[in-house]
């Protein structure tokens, strides 16, 4: 079996651990050697979506060094992963030698639910998961990368679990990054839209493959006292 | 500013009506693009957008040739640099015409450049008849959506402006307040001198100046009055006219769901001699105010190729919060918010481009496939550059300097990390810096997790 990078991302690092663990356990219950490089911290993004490239540049040039030797690097985010393969090509537009390094390095890199079904090719990772559970399609996944139905089918093969949808699953859940700061009440709002969604289905657990999206719809359903929790689709496929 | 958005969002009247009336216009679209009525939207869309890509990359070639061709059926094409010349070419024909009375249908780029104020200062009256347009100009507010204008006012709402305004009976059952629109706006089509429409396509191969309505009144505008001003942005042209099979597909459904709208005119030149009506006179101003300038940037120059659908308004979740008024210029929601600050520069709005969640809802749905989420990315670096520039980056650039060298440094990050994780539990809420107690305003605040991935990775050992 290949050996399996994982970059956590800086928020599931230092704000939710547990979905890094939940992903490793299960690349390893699949067979695969996992491996965390130390010197991995962020992708660049809150920079590069704040308008500053320069900053932006050297923290993705950080990310490349730290992950050239690296055959699969597996990302616990849609919008981490975007980033990546995505704007790392803008971000080096003007740059022949760099581009030339991020073209190595985008097809190396993989979406979590992504490296599930198209590299280790299983939509049934044999988990159980006793619950009602409604699906938040993330946008940068959903719109940049086509994620669609992927979680869907990972979420079908759970034991014990039934997926009620939303009537908006594709809308944003209003976080944005820095948005979030910068217009509160605008990004609230768009939370508070989302999650009248939610308790329309009568799920107790709201599943994305993006750690930042469940942080604004739970800090926003805790506010609003819902008995509703969040959980990443990682934690979820590695239930027992 | 801040207030404004602050009061729309907290406004559940207005955010009903904007949720209501976009999520309308929303489901109609989906359902006239859905794959068994027009199996190849996609491919429509991917034409436009090349359509456009080569009508605006060859904005000049085009320009000679619509001018001339609209002078082969009589037309005249008028070039002007901003609004003053507008509003000069306007008066000047009035004047020498003795015109006195204008009538208007529905055109943004006149509210670009704010036409009728313009008018009505040397003394002309200028209506407007398309019927939202109408209700705004009587409430003296400017539109509120590129499409529905009035999309912010309730029935009771236009009962009250038109009672105030027209002297009628309050008036809440919409058929009869569009009769009392009509009534009054009758008399002025057969009273005017001169109608100044908009123009949603300009035709170069024809010279065909083409209107797209649902009320007839813009094609009254531009047949009962002895003169007849179309008024468009120089990026209205599309190459042919074989192409309107392309852009009138996509405008009408993108915009309203409609598979092609009530009314569709095909204007090329004044009323021939054997012809029993339109304009004697027949004038297209092709104005600049800036386009121009947009021309310049390769990438962002596709701003240009916006047919002025409103769908990317619709589908957008900031600007079903906010609504219209809150976009500094007439242009709102994703499309105003690339515009804007082209036409204005960066720095007169600079918040505008950072007034999106980037969720690309816009992208995706805009028939032209503006790739707007892109242009709205490169107006945020636009925007620190210039701030740079002029000495005003304040501590945000110094923050993100600080972050990449953190980020440069796994140990000082994890360092950081622990840090926070020991010391977040403690900090009263009153004492959160400015970026936190706006999370706080509207969320509860995750804690760091007392210990970090790579803490846990560190104990659990390598396998």
């Amino acid at each position: 079996m290949p050996r399996v990078s994982l970059f956590v991302t800086c928020i599931v690092d230092q704000a939710f651990p547990k979905v890094g663990l939940a992903m490793a356990e299960v690349l390893e219950r699949l067979g695969y050697e996992i491996e965390f490089l130390e010197a991995q911290t962020c992708c660049g993004q809150p920079a590069f979506n704040s308008g500053y490239l320069e900053p932006a540049r050297a923290v993705a040039r950080h990310f490349l060094r730290t992950f050239q030797g690296s055959e699969y690097i597996v990302v616990p985010s849609g919008s981490c992963t975007t980033m990546i393969a995505h704007h790392y090509e803008d971000l080096f537009a003007q740059d022949p030698a760099m581009l030339a390094e991020v073209e190595r390095l985008i097809p190396r890199v993989w979406e979590f639910s992504k490296f599930l079904l198209e590299v280790a090719q299983v939509d049934d990772v044999g988990a159980r998961f006793d619950g009602v559970v409604t699906y938040h399609d993330s946008c940068h996944a959903l719109r940049e990368m086509k994620i669609k139905s992927g979680p869907r089918r990972l979420l079908s093969k759970v034991a014990g679990l039934t997926l009620n949808e939303m009537d908006i699953p594709e809308e944003c859940c209003g976080f944005g990054g820095t948005f979030s700061v910068k217009f509160p009440e605008v990004s609230g709002g768009m939370a508070r839209t989302k999650i009248e969604s939610i308790v329309r289905t009568k799920a107790d657990t709201v599943v994305s493959i993006d750690s930042s999206c469940l942080m604004q719809l739970q800090g926003a359903m805790s506010r609003a006292k819902l008995p509703i929790r969040t959980m990443h689709l990682a934690e979820v496929l590695a239930s027992k | 500013m801040e207030t404004t958005i602050k009061q729309t969002v907290a406004d559940p009247k207005l955010q009903l009506a904007i949720y209501t009336a976009t999520g309308r216009l929303m489901a109609k679209r989906s359902e006239s693009i859905a794959s068994e009525v027009l199996p190849d939207y996609q491919d429509l869309r991917t034409q436009a957008n090349l359509l456009k890509k080569q009508a605006i990359e060859n904005l000049d070639w085009y320009l000679e040739q619509f001018e001339s061709n609209l002078a082969l059926h009589g037309g005249k094409a008028v070039y002007c640099k901003n609004a003053e010349e507008v509003a000069d070419f306007v008066l000047g024909l009035a004047r020498e015409r003795g015109a006195r009375l204008i009538v208007k249908s529905k055109s943004m780029t006149t509210e670009e450049i704010d036409l009728n104020e313009r008018l009505e200062h040397h003394g002309l009256e200028a209506v407007e008849t398309d019927l939202g347009e109408y209700i705004l100009q009587l409430a003296h507010e400017r539109p509120y959506h590129i499409v529905a204008p009035a999309l912010h006012k309730t029935r009771y709402d236009v009962a009250e402006i038109f009672s105030k305004r027209l002297g009628v009976e309050n008036e809440v059952v919409i058929e009869n307040q569009t009769m009392i629109a009509r009534r009054v706006l009758r008399e002025k089509f057969l009273s005017a001198d001169i109608g100044i429409t908009g123009a949603n396509f300009l035709v170069a191969d024809s010279g065909a100046v083409v209107l797209v309505e649902n009320e007839g009144n813009a094609r009254l505008t531009s047949s009962a009055p002895r003169i007849h001003i179309a008024v468009a942005g120089i990026e209205q042209l599309i190459p042919r006219a074989q192409d309107l099979a392309v852009f009138l597909q996509l405008l009408g459904r993108s915009a309203t769901g409609q598979p092609i709208t009530v009314y569709t005119s095909f204007l090329s030149g004044p009323r021939r001699a054997d012809e029993i009506d339109g304009p004697e006179e027949f004038y297209v101003v092709l104005l600049d105010n800036g386009r121009t300038r947009l021309l310049a940037d390769p990438e962002k120059r596709q701003s240009l190729y916006c047919i002025r659908c409103g769908a990317c308004l619709n589908t957008c979740p900031v600007y079903r919060k906010i609504g219209g008024h809150n976009y500094p210029w007439i242009y709102s929601g994703p499309i105003g918010a690339i515009i804007t600050p082209q036409f204005h520069g960066v720095m007169q709005d600079p918040w505008l481009p950072f007034a999106s969640s980037l969720c690309g809802a816009c992208a995706e749905v805009c028939p032209v496939k503006i790739e707007i989420p892109k242009l709205l990315l490169q107006l945020r670096s636009d925007v620190t550059a210039a701030k740079a520039s002029e000495g005003k980056s304040g501590v945000e650039l110094l923050a993100f300097r600080v972050f990449a060298w953190v980020m440069r440094h796994p140990r000082i990050f994890g360092f950081l990390g622990a840090v926070a994780a020991k010391l977040a539990p403690r900090v009263p809420k009153s004492m959160y810096p400015a970026a936190l107690r706006s999370w706080v305003s509207e969320r509860e605040l995750p804690m760091p997790a007392p210990q970090s991935f790579r803490q846990l990775w560190r104990k659990r050992g390598r396998p």
